[in-house]
C-alpha cells in the first residue's frame, strides 16, 4: 500500500516538474528549446552516482555479512544505475547534435560517463556468467568494490588528460548561468529523480527477493 | 613462514614454470607484434601521425595482450587443484596473489621491453635517450595492469565464458592506466622529451589503491 | 614414516549446514571423531562426504555450524592443528619434479630445512629414485604417493583423505593401506571417505554413513562396519 501511494505521489511530482521544466522555466537564450533536455540529463547523472554509492555499500556489506539481502540490493542499485546512466548517454548526443553538429565527443564528462556505463555492464555481465548464487554474490560484490575504487581514478585521469588536450565542454557546468526559474525547476526535477531512484531500487529489490525464492524452490524440485 | 618468504617461494615457482615452458612470453610478444602490425597497416600513418598515434596504439596492444596473458594465471591452478594445496600451505593467502602479481608484472615488463625496438622502428621514435624514464612508465603501467588483472583472473576462472570475461572485466577498469601511460609515454617521445609527473602520480595512485584493495580482499577471492 | 612430533587431536563438527543456493549439501551434521581414531565416511556420490572433508580442511566455509579441534581431554585446542589433506586431485604441480614440489610446499609451510624434509618423505613413500622426474611423467599410483608425502610434510595430527584409493591399481591400494596403517598406529587421527569395503576401509575403527547430506548411521550408535560400508557402496 505504501509503495503504491509513494508511486502515485512520485507520479504527481514528476508531472509537476515536467510542467515546470517545459513551460515554467524560460527558454535558454543561446541554445533554444533543446537545452531543456538538461533537466533530464543532469539529474539522471546524479541519480546514477547515488546508485553507484548504494551498490558499493551493498557490496561491502555482503562480503562481510554474507546475507543475501545485500546481494539483492547490489544488483538492484546496479541495474537502476545503469538505466540512469543510459539516459545520460542518450540525452547527451540528442542535445549535442543540434547545438554542436556532432553526435559525440570525448569530453571529460562524457568519457567518464561512458567508462562508468561499461563498468556497470561488466558487473551485470559477470553476474550472468556465475551460476551458483553464493559465488555469484561474492564475486560480483568483490568486482563491484574494485570497480568503485576505480571511479575516482578514472575521474582524475580523464580530467588531467583533457587538461592536456582541452576540448569544448558539452552542456556547461551545472548552475552555470541558471536563471531563478530554471533553478527552481531544476531542483524539483532533481528531487523527483531521487525519488524515482528509490522507488525503482525498491521494486527491483523485491523482485530479486522473489527470484531468489523461486530459484531455491526450483533447485529443491530438481533434487527430488 | 612470513609473507615475504612465502611470496618468494611462490614467485620462484612461477618463474621456474615459465622458464621451462616459455609459453607465456613467446605468445604474448608475438601477439603484441601482430596487433601493432595490424594497426600500422590499417592506419598507415605518416611519420608525424606515427609519433602522435604510436604511444596510444602501443599501450592498447599491451592491454589486449595482457588480458590474454593473464588468463592461465589461476586456470592452471585448477588442473590438479593445486590452488587448494597452496591455500592449505601458506600462512597468508595474500602471498599467493603477491607472487602471481609480481610474476605477471615481470612477464609484462619483459614483453614490453622486447617490443620496444620494434615500436621504435615502426613508429620512428627515439627511445634510447629516454630509456630509463620509459622503463619507469612501463613498470608502473605493467604493475597497474597486473594487480587487478591477477585478481580478475581468479574471478573469471570460476565463471562461464571465462576467456571473454577477463578482458571484459579488466579493460574498462584500466582506463586510468591507459590514459596516464599513453600521455606520459607520448610526452617522453616528443622532440623535446618531458616527464609528466602528474601522469606518473596517477599511475602510482592506481597501483597503491589496487594493491591495498587486493591485500584487503584477496582471501575472499580464493574462496570455493 | 617420520618421527611423531604432533599431539593427538580429534575433530568436532557441530551442526554443519552447507547450502549451494537452495540445495543442502550438508544438513545439520554433528559428528565427533576422537583423537587417534581412524574413521571412514561412506555414502553414495553426492551424499556430502567431500564437502564435509573440505569443510574440515578449512577449504570450504560452512553456511552454518562450526568445526573445532580437541585434544585428548576433549577440550577445544587453542591453536589450529596441523592438517594433512589428500583429495582425488593430486594437488601437486605436473611441471615440477617430485622433489621441487615437496620442497616448495615445505618452504611455504615454514619447515626449517625444506629440502631435507622433502628427501625424507620421498624416501618414505618409495620415490627416491624418481625424485628428479617431472610429476607429469608419473603414473596415477606414483602421483598418489607424492600427494600423500605432501600431506605429511607438516607432521599432521589430523589426516583428511577423500577417496584416496580411487584410480589405484591393486598394488597401489596395498601400499596405501600399509601407509595408512602406519599413520594410524602412530596416533594420527584419520578421517577418510571411501566407496565400499576394501583393504583401506578395514583399517577403520569407526564408520559413518552419509545420505543426502545427513548422517544415516554410525558404528558408534550401533551398526557394524560391514553393514554401513556395504549398504552405502556404489
Amino acid at each position: 500500500m505504501k509503495t503504491i501511494a509513494g508511486a502515485f505521489a512520485l507520479f504527481l511530482l514528476i508531472a509537476v516538474t515536467a510542467y515546470l521544466a517545459f513551460f515554467y522555466a524560460p527558454i535558454e537564450r543561446t541554445m533554444g528549446p533543446i537545452q531543456k533536455i538538461f533537466y533530464l540529463h543532469l539529474p539522471s547523472a546524479f541519480s546514477s552516482f547515488i546508485a553507484l554509492g548504494i551498490c558499493f555499500y551493498a557490496n561491502l556489506m555482503y562480503v562481510f555479512k554474507r546475507q543475501p539481502k545485500w546481494d539483492w540490493l547490489g544488483v538492484s542499485a546496479a541495474e537502476v544505475g545503469l538505466a540512469f546512466i543510459t539516459v545520460v548517454l542518450v540525452t547527451g548526443p540528442i542535445w549535442a547534435h543540434p547545438v554542436w553538429g556532432i553526435w559525440w565527443t570525448w569530453d571529460a564528462r562524457l568519457t567518464l560517463t561512458f567508462v562508468l556505463w561499461l563498468l556497470y555492464i561488466s558487473y551485470l555481465l559477470l553476474r550472468s556468467m556465475l551460476e551458483e548464487p553464493d559465488k555469484r554474490a561474492l564475486f560480483s560484490a568483490l568486482f563491484g568494490i574494485f570497480a568503485f575504487l576505480d571511479v575516482p581514478l578514472v575521474y582524475f585521469s580523464i580530467r588531467w588528460w583533457r587538461g592536456q588536450h582541452p576540448t569544448p565542454v558539452i552542456m556547461g557546468g551545472p548552475g552555470s548561468g541558471l536563471e531563478p526559474r530554471m533553478r527552481v525547476a531544476y531542483l524539483l526535477v532533481w528531487g523527483a529523480f531521487t525519488g524515482l531512484l528509490v522507488l525503482l531500487v525498491n521494486a527491483r529489490f523485491k523482485l530479486e527477493a522473489m527470484r531468489a525464492d523461486l530459484e531455491e524452490l526450483q533447485r529443491e524440485v530438481e533434487v527430488r | 613462514m612470513s609473507l615475504l618468504s612465502n611470496t618468494s617461494a611462490l614467485l620462484g615457482k612461477e618463474l621456474r614454470t615459465e622458464v621451462r615452458s616459455r609459453e607465456l612470453l613467446t605468445t604474448t610478444v608475438v601477439f603484441i607484434l601482430i596487433v601493432i602490425v595490424l594497426f600500422s597497416i590499417t592506419l598507415h600513418p605518416t611519420t608525424s601521425e606515427s609519433q602522435r598515434l604510436g604511444p596510444g596504439l602501443l599501450w592498447v596492444a599491451f592491454l589486449f595482450a595482457a588480458s590474454l596473458m593473464l588468463q592461465p594465471c589461476f586456470l592452471r591452478e585448477q588442473t590438479n587443484d593445486t590452488l587448494s594445496a597452496l591455500r592449505l600451505s601458506v600462512s597468508d593467502p595474500f602471498a599467493i596473489f603477491f607472487a602471481k602479481m609480481a610474476a605477471n608484472t615481470l612477464f609484462l615488463l619483459l614483453t614490453e621491453l622486447l617490443m620496444l625496438p620494434f615500436f621504435a622502428g615502426f613508429f620512428n621514435v627515439r627511445v634510447l635517450p629516454v630509456l630509463p624514464q620509459l622503463v619507469l612508465v612501463l613498470f608502473l603501467g605493467s604493475l597497474g595492469i597486473a594487480v587487478p588483472g591477477t585478481a580478475f583472473s581468479a574471478i573469471s576462472s570460476q565463471a562461464r565464458m571465462r576467456e571473454l570475461m577477463l578482458p571484459l572485466l579488466l579493460l574498462p577498469l584500466l582506463t586510468p592506466i591507459l590514459i596516464a601511460s599513453t600521455e606520459v609515454t607520448a610526452a617522453l617521445l616528443e622532440p623535446e622529451p618531458a616527464l609528466r609527473l602528474a601522469g606518473l602520480g596517477i599511475l602510482v595512485a592506481f597501483d597503491v589503491v589496487f594493491l591495498t584493495a587486493l591485500w584487503l580482499f584477496g582471501e575472499y577471492l580464493l574462496e570455493e | 614414516m617420520t618421527p611423531t612430533s604432533f599431539s593427538p587431536t580429534g575433530i568436532r563438527f557441530e551442526n554443519i549446514d552447507k547450502r549451494y543456493g537452495g540445495l543442502y549439501a550438508l544438513r545439520r551434521v554433528s559428528l565427533e571423531i576422537a583423537a587417534g581414531e581412524c574413521a571412514v565416511l561412506a555414502g553414495r556420490n553426492g551424499s556430502g562426504k567431500t564437502t564435509l572433508l573440505r569443510i574440515a580442511a578449512r577449504l570450504v566455509r560452512p553456511s552454518a555450524g562450526s568445526v573445532t579441534f580437541m585434544g585428548n581431554t576433549k577440550d577445544v585446542t587453542a591453536e589450529m592443528p596441523q592438517l594433512g589433506f589428500v583429495a582425488h586431485a593430486t594437488m601437486v604441480y605436473d611441471e615440477l619434479t617430485a622433489e621441487e614440489n615437496l620442497a616448495l610446499f615445505a618452504r611455504l609451510l615454514g619447515i626449517a630445512e625444506p629440502a631435507a624434509r622433502a628427501e625424507t618423505l620421498l624416501g618414505g613413500v618409495g620415490l627416491t629414485d624418481r625424485r628428479g622426474s617431472l610429476v607429469r611423467t608419473f603414473s596415477r599410483g606414483m602421483r598418489q604417493r607424492v600427494a600423500i608425502a605432501r600431506a605429511l610434510l607438516n607432521e599432521p595430527a589430523v589426516l583428511l583423505l577423500d577417496e584416496p584409493a580411487a584410480g589405484l591399481d591393486p598394488q597401489g591400494v596395498t601400499w596405501l593401506a600399509e601407509a595408512l596403517r602406519r599413520m594410524r598406529d602412530a596416533g594420527r587421527t584419520i578421517l577418510m571417505s571411501v566407496h565400499g569395503e576394501s583393504e583401506i576401509s578395514s583399517l577403520a575403527t569407526r564408520a559413518v554413513r552419509l545420505d543426502a547430506g545427513a548422517i544415516m548411521a554410525d558404528t558408534q550408535t550401533g551398526g557394524s562396519l560391514h553393514s554401513i560400508l556395504t549398504f552405502a557402496g556404489a
